[in-house]
């Protein structure tokens, strides 16, 4: 099996170049790009089946259950050595079918989207080439080819964030999206750099492999410190990639690419990706209290705020942006709380729900021809049935309503919060779980809104629109009704052990990432007492949206301006991060860069130190030219000069 | 002792004649002066017992090049009077003579130490029998090669001097 | 006998006189008859050095010196009618088409 590891990444690449070829010269049929995409795609995730059968034969067998593939030794520079080498566990493989099997709904669901779309074949390289990348950074074995995925989802995202380029707001959400990328890039870059440094500084053979440094950090081989740095900086890459506090900014305005790219991206896989790498490092990041600390309080943070700004919103698309950022949040809270296999459940739910809800906000948009304002729809209940019955599934599942994979995942989280182990989280594990739990609530509310104010009541988009509205294609509603089953019982894979499950997922998750948490503090009876209580709030947030948006829609207009107006202004206008952002950094930089580095540096001493050298040799050249007077005599007496310089030598000598 | 005191003579006159040469205002003068020197020299080289050598400067330097000098000076009609207008030497005229006379005492001086005795030489030496021999066998390809130097020189003179060019 | 120093010495002074004349005259012809002074300076050193040796190879070196500056005399007479034709002048400082 492991020489076919290789075949899962590269067979989406090759995918990518066919349809890239066929982008350059237009040599494709539609239907070709259909077929070559989506069949690389369905083929991987069939490998990817035939890799966590493999898995679980090994584990059957006992021992820790783990395949590598090295092809060829990619970088060889002294003792620094990096393969080009697959490396899949249980975490990996959970992953890979995430990224495939998700991918490839999402791939079938592109092909009823994007069929009107002159750049059809683009758009199908582009997202070929991202499931490549993908595919990279969860199968890497080790950091730097980890960071090659890393590097190329990045990528991916800006080409499809900006896939409408003509649009220049769209291009500039897609450059947005890659310049704060970047700066968390650079974040997880310097954690290499630290890693490795800390590695030779310690007379340790220096290796960033993930097999590797699991020895290395099993033998307690590094310092504390190093380990602290190291992890804090990989976060940093983290918060980029996956969109948390304080470089969550990019996300929102990622919404500007077609919706398939944000289900993909944006919602189930890339974003992820820090979640994932802080797993995959998880015996990293245990030596760490401080790191693990920082990560959970970041996701609850995240989780809260980014749930307060979805409250507002118009957008049905920025809704979901800002509830996947709360979502990443819960992640980052399981992960950093060294609830690894919650965070990784939460991480595949989400990945089943988001998917789902921002396919069925693809083909609301789609039914309203392009119309993302959700005060402009109401009553599409009839209209678009299958939409609105899988896009009503996920939400419950994103409400966390008792039996669905939502409740399993978030409960999973919360009860992880409640039971925090203190060796590793520092701070008070019932503010995290206050936190989590708050969120969860607001999350409920913003998800039922947007519910209520698409799909009922009366239409408000006026007469011409709602001649329109028309239910989308078999190839959009089937991914809508696979992902919306899939979010309903999706959960029963980890059926938490309250409930009397088997935990599936978190025992085949322990070897690659072992949770840490459980820790029993409160006991059965609190616990079940918590999730009932938390349920009936739930219900309750259900009935007072349903109150709001439906029974007397006067009611949220004098809320806020009973409110003050602050705190809904506030929220509406996202707590004006980008304006401050704007004037905290971008503007300074820029006017760095114009006053200061393009006045002075580049003007004065770049351009001035290449004129001054043409100048320097213009001027020697005048000087030398006048040697040459066109004066037979002047020759003649330069030769003289030589040759009596020859002879004192030789006089001399 | 006589052989030395002619070889004396002979080097100062051509010594003088040569500064006269340098120095001369009208080129007719020079040309003349030139025609002592190269005179001066073929004594100086019967002295040295080559008479071949010393028979060819008399026939071919000081008659047949030194006509053609003073037949283009004549052609060209220069007279005194056109080089009363320019002056005669160069604005290098110091620092040449400077430097000529320092590059004279340099050479002079590395050979004053030079102080090796003539060797005795044989009858016929630099004679025409001994020459001819050397010449038409060991040197027979560099003498065919200067043939062709100067049919060439006298083709290029021809085109180069025509009136028409 | 004079000794072979005594021969460099006149070979020297009379080499560095056409060198000297070849520096700093303006007259072309003139700066001719100094080069032919100077290849003549070089004849009486290569006949010198023929005696002192007992070798007739330098003589007829000389020969071939005297062949080359006889062509030399030749073509640069003819330069020298060609340039006087075009400028009217014989003197090197008004011609200096090589300026750079």
């Amino acid at each position: 099996m492991e020489k076919y590891l290789w075949a899962i990444p590269l067979l989406p690449l090759l995918g990518a170049g066919i349809n890239g070829f066929g982008a350059l010269t237009g040599a494709l049929s539609r239907r070709a790009v259909n077929i070559i995409a989506c069949t690389v795609v369905g083929i991987a995730f069939v490998l990817a089946c035939l890799v966590n059968w493999e898995l679980a034969q090994q584990a059957g067998h006992g021992g820790a259950p783990q395949l590598v593939s090295t092809w060829f030794e990619w970088i060889a520079a002294g003792s620094f050595s990096v393969d080009a080498a697959l490396l899949v566990d249980p975490l990996a493989g959970v992953m890979l079918l995430v990224v495939t099997g998700v991918g490839f709904l999402i791939h079938v669901y592109s092909t009823g989207y994007m069929a009107h779309d002159p750049a059809y074949a683009r758009y199908f390289a582009f997202i070929n080439l991202f499931t490549f990348a993908m595919l990279l950074l969860v199968m890497g074995e080790n950091l730097v080819l980890m960071f090659v995925g890393w590097e190329g989802v990045g990528l991916c995202s800006y080409l499809l964030i900006g896939f409408w380029f003509t649009d220049t707001e769209k291009a500039y959400a897609g450059k947005k999206a890659f310049v704060v990328n970047r700066v968390g890039d650079f974040g997880f870059l310097l954690g290499l750099f630290v890693l490795y440094w800390g590695l030779k500084e310690q007379g340790i053979d220096a290796t960033l492999s993930i097999v590797g440094l699991r020895e290395i950090v099993g033998a307690n081989a590094i310092s504390g410190a190093v380990i602290t740095t190291v992890c804090l900086l990989l976060f940093v890459g983290a918060t980029g990639k996956s969109a948390q506090i304080p470089l969550y900014v990019w996300l929102p305005d990622a919404m500007a690419g077609p919706t398939p790219v944000s289900a993909l991206i944006h919602a189930a896989t890339m974003v992820t990706a820090g979640v994932y790498m802080i797993s995959r490092l998880s015996f990293l990041y245990l030596q760490s209290p401080l790191a693990m600390t920082v990560v959970a309080c970041v996701g609850a943070a995240t989780a809260l705020y980014a749930a307060t700004i979805g409250l507002t919103q118009f957008d049905i698309k920025k809704v979901l942006a800002y509830s996947t950022v709360s979502q990443l949040g819960y992640m980052f809270l399981a992960v950093g709380l060294g609830a690894f296999s919650a965070g990784i459940f939460h991480l595949v739910t989400h990945a089943f729900f988001k998917a789902c809800l921002f396919l069925g906000s693809g083909a609301v948009i789609h039914a309203m021809g392009g119309e993302q304002d959700i005060r402009r729809m109401g009553g599409l209940r009839a209209k678009i049935p299958y939409t609105y019955w899988t896009f009503l599934l996920a939400t419950i599942a994103i409400a966390g309503v008792f039996g669905t994979s939502g409740f399993m995942s978030k409960d999973e989280i919360l009860a992880a919060a409640l039971a925090a182990n203190p060796d590793y989280t520092l701070v008070p594990g019932w503010l995290l779980y206050s936190i989590g739990t708050l969120g969860a609530l607001l999350t409920t509310f913003y998800m039922f809104r947007l519910v209520f104010l698409t799909f009922f009541g009366d239409f408000r988009g006026g007469k011409d629109l709602e001649h329109h509205v028309h239910e989308s294609p078999w190839s959009m509603v089937v991914p809508l009704i696979v992902l919306a089953a899939l979010s309903i019982v999706g959960g029963l894979m980890n059926v938490p052990e309250i409930l009397h499950g088997d935990e599936r997922l978190h025992h085949w998750l322990s070897g690659a990432a072992p949770s840490v948490a459980r820790v029993d503090v409160v006991g059965h009876g609190a616990e079940i007492g918590l999730m009932v209580a938390l349920q009936v709030l739930i219900l309750g947030t259900i009935a007072l949206a349903y109150r709001m948006y439906l029974k007397s829609p006067a009611i949220p207009q004098r809320a806020a301006k009973v409110l003050g107006g602050v705190p809904y202004r506030l929220s509406y206008h996202k707590y004006y991060v980008d304006e401050i952002y704007d004037t905290l950094i971008v503007r300074p930089l820029h006017s760095i860069s114009r006053v200061f580095l393009w006045g002075n540096v580049d003007v004065k001493i770049v351009d001035g130190s290449i004129n001054g050298m043409a100048r320097v040799v213009r001027y020697a050249s005048d000087l030398l030219g006048r040697l040459q007077t066109g004066q037979l005599n002047g020759y003649a007496f330069s030769i003289v000069v030589g040759m009596v310089a020859i002879l004192a030598y030789v006089a001399v000598k | 002792m006589f052989e030395q005191t002619m070889f004396y003579l002979f080097a100062i006159v051509s010594v003088i004649a040569a500064l006269f040469v340098v120095a001369g205002k009208n080129p007719i003068s020079c040309a003349i002066a030139l025609i002592v020197t190269l005179g001066a020299l073929a004594g100086v080289f019967v002295l040295q017992e080559a008479h071949f050598v010393a028979t060819i400067q008399v026939l071919v330097y000081a008659g047949a090049i030194m006509v053609l000098f003073v037949f283009v000076i004549m052609l060209l009609n220069l007279g005194p009077e056109d080089l009363e207008k320019t002056p005669r030497f160069s604005r290098l005229k110091g620092a040449g003579g400077i430097f000529a006379a320092a590059g004279a005492a340099l050479l002079a001086w590395n050979f004053v130490s030079y102080a090796a005795r003539a060797a005795r030489v044989g009858p016929g030496f630099g004679g025409l029998a001994q020459i001819s021999q050397k010449l038409f066998t060991e040197y027979i390809i560099p003498f065919e090669a200067i043939s062709a130097v100067l049919m060439a020189a006298v083709v290029g003179a021809v085109v180069i001097a025509k009136r028409e060019l | 006998m004079v000794s072979t120093s005594h021969l460099l010495i006149l070979s020297a002074v009379l080499f560095a006189l056409g060198m000297a004349g070849v520096v700093i005259r303006r007259n072309v012809i003139i700066v001719m008859m100094c080069i032919e002074l100077m290849l003549n300076a070089v004849n009486v050193s290569f006949v010198a050095f023929a005696r002192q040796l007992g070798s007739i190879d330098g003589h007829i070196i000389v020969f071939f010196v005297m062949a080359v500056a006889a062509a030399e005399a030749g073509v640069g007479l003819a330069l020298v009618i060609a340039m006087f034709r075009h400028k009217s002048t014989v003197n090197l400082d008004h011609v200096n088409l090589m300026k750079g």
